[in-house]
């Protein structure tokens, strides 16, 4: 079993939002993605200062076994990318809820969480794909 | 397809922590755990893959020489020591390859072929089609169970576990070579670019072997780990790099194709067409100079103009790097770039195998 954190939001698509306050959130891929996906070997980062609408596909991790991209979660403006990652992408397998973090969002004016998924509905969802 | 075939391991793969993944109608390991470490294993210490999948076909009669003659693009005269094994593929009459194989030869009337897993049905089909004419009894071995244990250290790790009568006929083998005590067959061959062996048993002893390998220190490695390996090690997959649409000629297979003297085999007369037009694509490795994952079917361009596309790509574990094969036009120069999502990221044309018994060949 994976773990999923409690005090995160997820998507659908297996991101996880970590709200850090002031309209900024932290966006990762799920402990369950990583799993799926295998040793990562490549992250393409955002740019920052893009302007980003919910569902962009926005970076790509690329494991040993394909690429997946990551959609963003809320409408906002990247004001941080983990250039780490660049050079050790494999961080997001051992440490994918702190270290592997992908990028971060100003949310725009408004935005909020409430349509993301909280941590037990995520769980019954990762479920019901293993099925 | 669907993967409800399942080799004898299977309950051993779960056992062992593997993520299983459809393969080729199979129900196969691709990992347990981590791809890479499996890869890193192999190329420094040992490492074991389930190819009970892949179906071993016996050949017999008096005239199996002549029929694999007709039927393989390399030459099956090349076989003179008992035990010896060769690559081929078996073409269609307009050359397109039906398969790549390995045949080793056991006895004048009796030869043993290796065939892939996804292909087993229509080589059959297609082996039973040719083989009345030579009076060859076609047997695929459903019986039989296979492992690879593959590395620097992997024949040292499997001799151990050999019975007294067969170690010693095996710790002799070349490489290219197989031996049977008439009940396990080992080879001397792989797919990984490491030294090793690929054992035959009779089904019911496989999960016994593959328990005592673990035991004795070799790790079980998924498909994820073997398709690297033989990336860098500059092997074709067929179904990727080559297939019914290609011949060998515009695979980086020529140097398999027996065209010399009088060997009459089922598509010469196109690939004799396709040498002398000099229109033939070119097969090459390629190295990918930024930070990237090649993957098949990304597109490739000299300057402006497009060149040819991937044909297996991936991370190579042992450069840190991502490289490929691409099928390229014959006046392809050597630096291109590779369309990637729409951005265009330098490569490098470069001779292959990429990796030889642990050992780069290439400078990153």
């Amino acid at each position: 079993m994976s773990n999923i954190p409690g005090d995160l939001k997820y998507t659908k698509t297996h991101e996880w939002v970590r709200d850090e306050g002031d309209g900024v959130v932290a966006v990762g891929i799920s402990d369950h993605a990583q799993e799926l996906l295998g040793d990562l070997v490549f992250v393409e980062l955002p740019e920052v200062e893009a302007e980003l609408v919910t569902g962009d596909e926005c970076a790509v991790v690329e494991s040993v076994k394909a690429a997946s991209d990551i959609y963003c979660p809320i409408n906002g403006e990247v004001i941080e990318v983990n250039e780490a990652l660049a050079d050790a992408p494999e961080t997001i397998n051992g440490d994918p809820y702190e270290g592997g973090w992908i990028f971060k969002l100003k949310a725009v004016e408004g935005e909020d969480l409430e349509g993301l998924m909280d941590a037990e509905a995520y769980a019954e969802h990762c479920e019901s794909e293993d099925h | 397809m669907s993967a409800d075939r399942k080799t004898v391991l299977n309950a051993v793969h779960r056992e062992m922590g593997a993520r299983m993944v459809p393969f080729g109608g199979w129900d196969m390991p691709v990992h347990y755990g981590s791809q890479i470490e499996e890869h890193h294993a192999v190329r420094r210490d040992a490492g074991m893959f389930d190819v009970c999948h892949m179906t071993v076909v016996d050949l017999r009669g008096a005239r199996a020489r002549a029929f694999l003659s007709r039927l393989l693009a390399n030459d099956v005269a090349k076989l003179q020591v008992a035990g010896k094994a060769l690559y081929s593929c078996m073409l269609h009459p307009d050359g397109g390859v039906i398969d790549d194989l390995i045949v080793y030869y056991l006895a004048e009337d009796w030869f043993r072929m290796v065939v892939n897993a996804g292909t087993t049905d229509k080589d059959i089909a297609w082996l039973q089609q040719q083989a009345p004419a030579f009076g060859v009894e076609v047997r695929p071995r459903f019986d039989l169970g296979m492992i690879a244990v593959q590395g620097p250290h992997a024949r040292n790790k499997a001799l151990g576990l050999m019975v007294e009568s067969l170690r010693d006929a095996a710790a002799a083998l070349k490489p290219f070579s197989a031996v049977s005590d008439g009940h396990w067959f080992v080879a001397r061959t792989g797919y990984t670019g490491e030294d090793g062996f690929e054992i035959v048993l009779p089904e019911g002893e496989t999960e016994a072997l593959w328990r005592d390998l673990a035991r004795v220190g070799v790790r079980p490695c998924g498909l994820g780990a073997r398709d690297t390996l033989r990336l860098e090690a500059g092997m074709n997959l067929y179904g990727q790099d080559m297939d019914e649409s290609v011949t060998p000629l515009a695979s980086g297979l020529g140097w398999t194709v027996a065209m010399a003297d009088q060997h009459d085999f089922i598509g010469r007369e196109v690939l004799e067409a396709q040498r002398a037009s000099g229109d033939m694509p070119v097969f090459s490795g390629v190295v990918l100079e930024d930070r990237g994952v090649l993957r098949s079917h990304q597109k490739l361009f000299d300057g402006e103009r497009e060149v040819g596309e991937i044909t297996s790509g991936g991370f190579s574990p042992t450069l840190d790097r991502s490289i490929g094969m691409a099928r390229l036009a014959a006046d392809t120069g050597d630096r291109l770039t590779v369309d990637i999502r729409g951005r265009k990221l330098p490569l490098r044309r470069v001779k292959m195998p990429f990796v030889r018994n642990g050992q780069s060949q290439i400078d990153v």
